[in-house]
């Protein structure tokens, strides 16, 4: 007996719009969407995206992460991602703090074995945190970043509510020595946009690069000349929670 | 009967009314140090994200859209004894539901932006629902308030209230769609949440109907006739009932399921939200006012029936604050089968003590609703009067 195929595209997404969109029709019109990104060319993933062009979801930007080779008490992802978006903050409750990546320590119940990972943002294609947006400030690019609108965002922290990774944080306290390439803003909610200011540029993103373990492959999980692609072509990787069926862009080897 | 002194009755009034204005003002002041200095100032944090604001703002909207289940008894199913009290629960409802309202608001990590809510609509969210279910509301209940109270308007009075009633259907069931719709956390994630938040809002907001109804009926120096008590008093039991059984059922369920028998041993008998579950909930919201709605010695007593609808209001905070404070300090089970650690708080369950600024909110929200109300009753004519002899021929009383 072979499983039901389960499509890309997300049918709650789709009921809950239908649903809504119901809601909306018995007292108003709906209201525009705030933002709408268009694919009008191809972008070529080895290239800087050009002034002027917008994502393209030809392009699928994704991050796999090999827990075997994360070494045990190493930060330089971290500290790198730290200094490449200016979160600086230290707040005497340190549950207040940003955090975009962390490192978590894993120990399996069954047999005690010992595991280190970077966690962040998933990047799912089917993202909860978009979908229960109230402005629309949670949104996912059409090259698969999934990002919070600074300028929309209301800081009802709802997508905080939603999010399975625990992935987001809330700017608690006033912010000084930003990154001018990466606005945050208090009363707002943000987590890793996977660096998409250098991603636009051509680049890799900060923790990419810092992995001195080399733990780290990023890519375009759509190409399948890719780094990342034919990895995963090869080797069993692992969906973080694939249970909930969100399709992240972030994958892991060695759990 | 007492006739009350005019005058001390009227300085009375101002003074409560201004006591209201106060605290207000108060909480309209903490949510501007929020706004300024950010929410470091208070005990939420990036795991506990909302907090005793919301606890306190969800009260106010379910029991708001709930305590206008006592005009629609009257106008959509004709029972007469409802009809007279119907203004009243139209006016609790706009009270309770702009407090509410004002501390969602207000709590927002940019309340500034609150025009952005209106112009960017996302129709997958539960939130974005509610910026159309809201305001509709208000303006629904307004022009029903109007078809009761203005003469000539009356014959629109039952279709106005058969809109207002299908409406708060709709908007509880929104309120709790906002948890039914999470699939990331093990307390809510149900679609039980959708009826059962409905039920509660039977509950309290008729405990909340009978709270200020009887201390308008003590202001007036008048005394509520003991058959309409009656009926009041059944009607709270059978939701109180309701809402028990719907909580039993709900932590029956999710307890079986073994992925969230962690959470259910958490929140049930391990925790600091297993004394307010058990004591505050169950025991004070639900048992000892059963028990005194129930009991022969005190279930024809108006003390009596005015102190169980107190309990069961005090056991609304209990509940949502397990439930919402509850659901968010057990830890996400992102890895299922490890135990895991971070220097984010992984695996650890949290904890939360509201701070000042965030109870002064809070507290608010209960002035703005207080002071609305009182107000209200004061310049408008909300106090029921009953005639017995047509609620006799109604047969209102009886049935």
């Amino acid at each position: 007996m072979t499983a039901p195929q389960i499509p890309d595209s997300n049918p709650r997404r789709a009921f809950i719009a239908a649903a809504g969109a119901g809601v909306a029709g018995l007292g108003f019109t709906v209201i525009a969407p705030g933002l709408h990104l268009m694919a009008v060319g191809q972008a070529n993933a080895a290239e800087a995206r050009k002034a002027g062009t917008v994502a393209s979801p030809a392009v699928r930007w994704g991050l796999l992460i090999d827990a075997n080779k994360c070494a045990p008490g190493c930060t330089k992802c971290i500290d790198a991602c730290h200094t490449e978006n200016g979160i600086s903050e230290k707040l005497p409750d340190a549950r207040q703090n940003s955090q975009w990546i962390r490192k978590i320590e894993l120990v399996d119940r069954r047999n005690g074995r010992k595991t280190e990972l970077p966690m962040m943002c998933q990047h799912c294609a089917n993202p909860p945190c978009v979908d229960v947006c109230p402005t629309g400030a949670s949104m996912k690019r059409a090259d698969g970043i999934v990002l919070v609108d600074r300028h929309t965002c209301i800081g009802c922290r709802y997508c905080m509510m939603a999010c399975p990774y625990k992935a987001r944080s809330f700017v608690h306290a006033p912010l000084t020595q930003q990154n001018p390439e990466v606005p945050r803003g208090q009363g707002c909610v943000e987590s890793c946009t996977l660096c998409v200011h250098r991603v636009d540029k051509g680049q890799q993103p900060a923790c990419v690069e810092s992995c001195p373990e080399g733990a780290m492959t990023f890519g375009d999980l759509n190409d399948p000349a890719s780094a990342i692609a034919k990895r995963i072509a090869s080797v069993p990787t692992t969906q973080v929670r694939a249970d909930l069926r969100l399709n992240q862009g972030v994958r892991y080897e060695g759990i | 009967m007492l006739t009350p002194n005019p005058r001390h009755e009227e300085g009375l009034f101002y003074l409560l009314a201004a006591i209201g204005g106060l605290v207000s003002a108060i909480g309209l002041a903490a949510a501007l140090y929020m706004e300024h200095s950010g929410h470091v100032v208070t005990g939420m944090n990036n795991q506990i994200v909302w907090g005793l604001p919301h606890v306190f703002a969800i009260f106010l909207i379910v029991a708001a859209s709930g305590v206008l289940n006592v005009a629609s008894m009257g106008s959509v199913f004709g029972r007469v004894l409802y009809k007279s009290r119907a203004p009243l629960s139209g006016l609790l409802a706009l009270a309770m539901i702009s407090g509410g309202l004002a501390i969602i608001m207000l709590d927002l990590g940019r309340a500034d932006r609150l025009m952005v809510a209106a112009t960017h609509f996302n129709p997958t969210s539960v939130f974005g629902w509610n910026v159309i279910l809201y305001p509709v509301f208000y303006g629904l209940v307004a022009v029903y308030l109007w078809t009761m109270m203005e003469r000539r308007m009356n014959p629109y009075s039952k279709a106005a209230g058969l809109a207002t009633f299908v409406w708060r259907v709709v908007l509880t069931s929104g309120t709790g769609s906002i948890f039914a719709f999470l699939v990331a956390r093990q307390a809510y994630g149900s679609a039980l949440l959708a009826p059962m938040f409905i039920i509660m809002s039977f509950s309290w907001g008729l405990a909340v109907f009978i709270v200020v109804q009887a201390t308008m009926y003590a202001w007036n120096g008048m005394t509520l006739p003991p058959l309409i008590l009656q009926r009041l008093k059944n009607l709270l039991a059978t939701f109180v009932a309701a809402v028990l059984y719907f909580t039993i059922i709900l932590h029956l369920v999710n307890a079986y399921f073994a992925k969230n028998i962690a959470f259910e041993y958490f929140i049930l008998f391990d925790s600091e939200f297993t004394v307010a579950f058990w004591l505050g909930q169950v025991l004070i919201g639900s048992l000892l006012p059963l028990a005194l709605l129930f009991h022969p010695a005190t279930r024809t007593k108006a003390l009596w029936v005015n102190l169980a609808a107190l309990l069961v209001i005090v056991g609304a905070y209990y509940q949502l604050h397990v439930f919402i404070i509850g659901g968010q300090a057990f830890p996400l089970d992102i890895f299922p089968g490890y135990n895991v650690k971070s220097s984010f708080f992984d695996g650890a369950v949290d904890s939360y003590s509201a701070s000042l600024p965030e109870i002064l909110l809070a507290v608010g929200g209960l002035g703005i609703a207080f002071t609305m109300t009182t107000i209200g009753v004061r310049v408008l004519h909300f106090l029921p009067q009953d005639d017995l002899a047509e609620l006799e021929a109604a047969g209102g009383i009886t049935d």
